[in-house]
């Protein structure tokens, strides 16, 4: 119990500290405090581990997450993870006191110890993962909190492009990790990776192999910076010096190489293996080498240096040797000391100088001898000078590289990239250490250059300590760590190794002799052709990873997109619709072309009358869809036609419900496009293009399709009315909707009850349109031209102004007097219509929605009636509370059966007797109807009241023009 | 019978989608209000409904329910109009607000350029 703790604490502490972090007011010592807190936990933990994961152990915590996928959280530690979790925690820590310095106090601390804690917890999760799911979600996370920090400064545009760059690059290789995880996954038949690394021989002899392992390698290459994708990391130097310092040295880009040596068992040991990873990684070693001894930025430097000795770490995993892989594991370590230990010295110089120029640089030993040294050190590391860390590993390269593997050009070629790669980065090691601290004094710097605070110093120091301990006596420091690393993954056959400085005179002592002494000619005959040219390589100069990055991402995302969208797109509505209409029309004839066909039997009847009602229906259709332009008023009616033919043909054929809700909303939608009308231009005269030819051919070719359209769903619709029917669902809702539901209006039941979720939706729906209307109508302006008064109004007026007996507004006034009268009186007469249609929706046609768009008829009258400010004075009507009394009814309705431990809406059905009015049916679903009912009332009351209200606008408009 | 509401389903859809690719508002609106009755219509005919087929249960139990009207396609239209109601509000308010704040009331917000 103590172990899972443990774990779990490890993976979830970082992640509270973030949050704690932001939430922590700006301070630069209460951040780092917190920060360092945090990392020293996870310090303490991580060793307290040690014994477990000893002698090749698993520390592991299986979560069940969603296990019918077989994804399980697994928290697993082994000695590689752990050694790693070491580096993770221990250089945080310093990169925290390191940040609290160099962080001025204006700028905001919070942010980015929270995110810095927030991609340690990430991090972290990449080490801990037992699980490949897992550990991609984590892969990303860190993406995604390396943009966050490398935009810390976001306002500097090369702070932004890089974040940018380093997201995209890193995001796509995680990406590739996905797609191969999930292959990997489909193949070994699990993510757990235990699992996964006990299947290698599966997964080496599947034809799938090779894209599997070109997928997990584009992850592994995008993150640890190797050439082609290197660029990412010298432009990911636009930020915060311990960003650089933690991230982009230590931990970060250790990701794609750990997961290499991670899923090394499994996917390695293949020819394509060792090819394409060593090749990957001594183009990478040399050319990193190449491009750093080119750079004038303190830290473009140690960028490229950065990207070379991952180079270095990538070709050993390429060999695969059992000694190769203890060597990655050790450089890696190496690396991750001197290089976040060289990365704080250049920020100090940066810090105290005001420049990370090497040009303007010089000197610097004078006033900062501390930083000095240490810097110095830490570069020696670098460079691979004996009596350091980074000698011993080098060493151990160098004689992996000597190794004959398979005779190839690139293992004959090993030995010499690697010399000459070494000597490069000797090179630049010198120039590093030349440039800033020795050399004339710079006369023109920004600042005074001094020695940082103690404390600042200090993250430095102890890593260079790190570093001569561990050079000087790899035996007693790291070599139990680095045999418990190295077991984990190598298992039992751990080959012999020896940590010692000197294993006598042999190769790779030579090979390191001629580094340094040709790195040390190399810098004499170059310095001062460096300093005197632009940044950049010779040669290669022009040919950046970063422009080609650019170059592509403008084609993709704007030149192609743009070409796509002209090639295909449209904005016109007209195409867009015909398009959707064809591709409908062309998706059924496809389905029902080699149908069988349907044989019509049954009794099929030929009612004269039924078919005089559709010639009528027929002809309003056609003559509305002929005069829709020009004659509007007229169109509306004629659709009024086919609606009332539609209704006529629901009450034929024995659908009342249908009938009584079609013929309601056909007087709402009426009136409803009647206001419309009023604000549309006006259209009478003919528009001369629309006899055109070609305006004539547009409307030929949409008859045909239309036609088609038409043919097409009167055909299905003949051939289903003419073969017997399948009525297993209605005889269900049959036979139970009075014995279940307590109604014998069946449609109605399965409305309020068996689907009464739907129902539940679509009132919602219906509140929600309602409400969108009314805040666009809020928002809107009526066109100029139609704000004006109606014409009928201002001919009456003139009337008036004519007649000596009357006064300006009299005709108005008295206009619609007798209906009006009438719509008053009829008032509560609808009103009792619309309870009695709600209270018999049970059992008879009626129910919530015809009784509620009733309701909102005998509102709306009132609305034609009179004055729209007389009607307003005399009637608060509030449709919005209406809407949401209507939703809670209904949602408190469905609640309700929760209570007696019933899913969401059960409906309870019984006959209540009340006295004088006899047994009335009484079931909770008649509640839920209420709702519906008070919804409906709401949102058309609502939608109509907002349209009408708009040529009150108008007119308010124009009155305070006038006063005003 | 059958014939018959075919032939209006299909007249009524074929005028409705004609309607939808014509270039002004209330054309569309039109065209969409047609279309919703062709396709209640055809929602509806997909439960062969029959003259004089009792829609409402008797309360003494059920003798046959084939007698019966099927309810399904009845439940399904009904809620098909009061939805195809709030669109067409819907619709017209934007065919408002577009002609207010273009100046036309051509579908693209802006006439053709001829």
């Amino acid at each position: 119990m103590i172990l899972q703790n443990f774990l779990t604490l490890l993976l979830v502490l970082p992640f509270v500290g973030s949050i704690a972090a932001a939430l922590l007011p700006t301070s630069r010592n209460a951040e780092a405090l917190l920060a360092g807190s945090v990392a020293v936990a996870g310090l303490l933990v991580t060793i307290a581990l040690y014994p477990v994961v000893a002698n090749g152990g698993i520390a592991r915590y299986d979560i069940a997450w969603l296990p019918s996928f077989g994804l399980r959280l697994t928290i697993r530690v082994d000695g590689l993870a752990w050694l790693f979790l070491i580096l993770l925690n221990g250089i945080g820590l310093l990169v925290f006191l390191y940040a609290r310095y160099y962080l001025s106090p204006k700028e905001p601390a919070a942010r980015l110890f929270a995110w810095l804690l927030a991609f340690m917890g990430a991090m972290g999760g990449i080490l801990l993962s037992g699980n490949l799911v897992m550990l991609v979600v984590f892969w990303e996370m860190t993406s995604v909190f390396s943009f966050m920090l490398i935009g810390y400064w976001h306002r500097r545009p090369a702070a932004r492009d890089g974040a940018r760059m380093a997201l995209v690059v890193t995001a796509f290789g995680g990406l590739s990790l996905l797609a191969a995880v999930l292959l990997i996954g489909a193949i070994v038949g699990s993510y757990d990776l235990d699992q996964v690394l006990a299947s290698g021989d599966v997964l080496r002899a599947h034809p799938l192999y090779v894209p599997i392992l070109i997928l997990v390698l584009l992850g592994a290459f995008t993150k640890s910076a190797q050439v082609p994708f290197h660029f990412w990391l010298p432009n990911a130097m636009a930020a915060p010096t311990p960003v650089s310092s933690f991230l982009h040295s230590a931990t970060l880009v250790k990701a794609g190489v750990f997961l290499l040596i991670r899923v090394s068992p499994a996917l390695g040991g293949t020819q394509e293996w060792f090819t394409i990873v060593s090749a990957a990684g001594l183009l990478t070693l040399l050319l990193g080498a190449f491009f750093a001894l080119f750079q004038h930025d303190l830290k473009g430097l140690l960028a490229y240096s950065t990207v070379s000795h991952l180079g270095l770490i990538t070709a050993l995993i390429g060999m695969d040797t059992p000694l190769a892989i203890v060597a990655a594991i050790f450089h890696t370590v190496n690396h991750a000391i001197f290089k976040a230990s060289l990365f704080m010295a250049a920020g100090i110089v940066d810090h105290e100088a005001g420049t990370r120029d090497m040009r303007r640089l010089g000197g610097l030993w004078r006033a900062m001898p501390e930083t000095a040294t240490l810097a110095i050190v830490a570069s020696a590391a670098m460079a691979g000078v004996p009596l350091l860390n980074g000698f011993i590993s080098k060493e151990m390269f160098f004689a992996q590289a000597a190794e004959t593997y398979d005779s190839s050009l690139l293992d004959r070629s090993m030995t010499w990239v690697a010399l000459i790669a070494a000597i490069l980065s000797v090179a630049y090691s010198i120039r590093f250490v030349h440039s800033v601290f020795f050399g004339a004094p710079a006369t023109d710097l920004p600042k005074e250059p001094h020695e940082p605070p103690f404390l600042m110093r200090l993250p430095v120091g102890v890593l260079v300590v790190t570093c001569l301990l561990v050079g000087i006596l790899p035996g007693v420091t790291i070599a139990p760590a680095l045999h418990t690393a190295a077991l984990s993954v190598l298992g039992p056959d751990v080959p012999y190794y020896s940590l010692a400085i000197w294993h006598g005179f042999n190769l790779p002592l030579a090979m390191s002799i001629a580094a340094l002494i040709g790195g040390l000619i190399l810098y004499r005959l170059l310095a001062t052709r460096i300093t005197t040219a632009p940044e950049g390589p010779p040669i290669l100069r022009e040919l950046e990873g970063q422009r080609i990055f650019e170059r592509l991402l403008v084609n993709v995302s704007w030149i192609w997109a743009r070409r796509a969208f002209k090639l295909l797109g449209t904005e016109r509505l007209q195409t867009q619709l015909r398009i959707l209409v064809l591709v409908a029309l062309g998706a059924a004839a496809w389905m029902l072309w080699g149908a069988e066909h349907l044989k019509p039997i049954g009794p099929r009847n030929f009612d004269p009358l039924f078919t005089v009602v559709w010639a009528v229906g027929a002809a309003c259709a056609i003559t509305a869809a002929w005069q829709a332009k020009y004659h509007r008023f007229a169109a509306l009616l004629l659709v009024g036609g086919a609606g009332l033919m539609t209704c006529v043909s629901f009450v034929w054929l024995s659908a009342p419900d249908l009938a009584v809700t079609q013929l309601l909303v056909e007087i709402v939608t009426t009136v409803l496009l009647l206001l419309g009308l009023r604000w549309l231009p006006k259209r009478r005269e003919e528009i001369a293009a629309d006899r055109g030819l070609l305006a004539r051919a547009r409307r030929g070719r949409d008859l045909v399709i239309a036609s088609a359209c038409g043919l097409g769903i009167a055909g299905i619709a003949y051939a289903v009315m003419t073969t017997p029917p399948n009525r297993g669902t209605a005889d269900w809702f049959l036979q139970h909707a009075y014995v279940e539901g307590g109604g014998t209006n069946v449609v109605n039941v399965i409305l309020v009850d068996f689907r009464g979720f739907d129902t539940f939706g679509e009132i919602t729906v219906l509140g929600i349109v309602a409400l969108t209307i009314f805040a666009l109508l809020r928002r809107f302006r009526p066109a100029q031209e139609s704000s004006d008064r109606p014409e009928q109004q201002l001919r009456q007026d003139a009337s008036d102004t004519e007649r000596e007996d009357r006064n300006v507004g009299d005709t108005l006034r008295d206009y619609l007097a007798v209906p009006s009268v009438i719509i008053r009186w009829m008032f509560p007469a609808i009103i009792t219509l619309s309870i009695y249609l709600f209270l018999r929706g049970h059992d008879l046609p009626g129910g919530g929605f015809a009784a509620g768009i009733t309701l909102a008829i005998a509102f709306l009258l009132q609305y034609l009636g009179s004055n729209v400010r007389e009607v307003e004075d005399r009637l608060r009507i509030l449709p919005l509370r209406w809407i949401g009394l209507g939703l809670i009814v209904a949602a408190l309705t469905g609640i309700g059966s929760w209570l007696f431990g019933y899913p969401f809406l059960t409906s309870y059905a019984q006959y209540v007797e009340f006295p004088w009015i006899g047994k009335v049916p009484f079931a909770s679903a008649l509640l839920f109807d209420i709702g519906v009912y008070l919804l409906v009332v709401g949102a058309t009351v609502l939608i109509l009241v907002a349209i009408a209200h708009q040529s009150l606008r108008a007119q308010r408009a124009a009155e305070s023009e006038e006063e005003g | 019978m059958e014939a018959v509401l075919a032939i209006a389903i299909g007249i009524l859809v074929a005028s409705g989608v004609w309607l939808l690719l014509r270039p002004r508002t209330f054309q569309v609106i039109i065209g969409l209000a047609l279309l919703s009755y062709g396709v209640n219509l055809f929602i509806f005919a997909m439960g062969r409904p029959r003259t004089g087929a009792p829609p409402v249960l008797d309360k003494a139990g059920i003798v046959d329910t084939s007698l019966y009207a099927d309810p399904v396609p009845q439940a399904l239209v009904l809620t098909a109009i009061v939805i195809s109601f709030a669109t067409t509000a819907l619709f017209l308010v934007v065919m408002i607000a577009l002609r207010g704040l273009t100046g036309t009331d051509h579908v693209d917000g802006k006439e053709p350029d001829r």
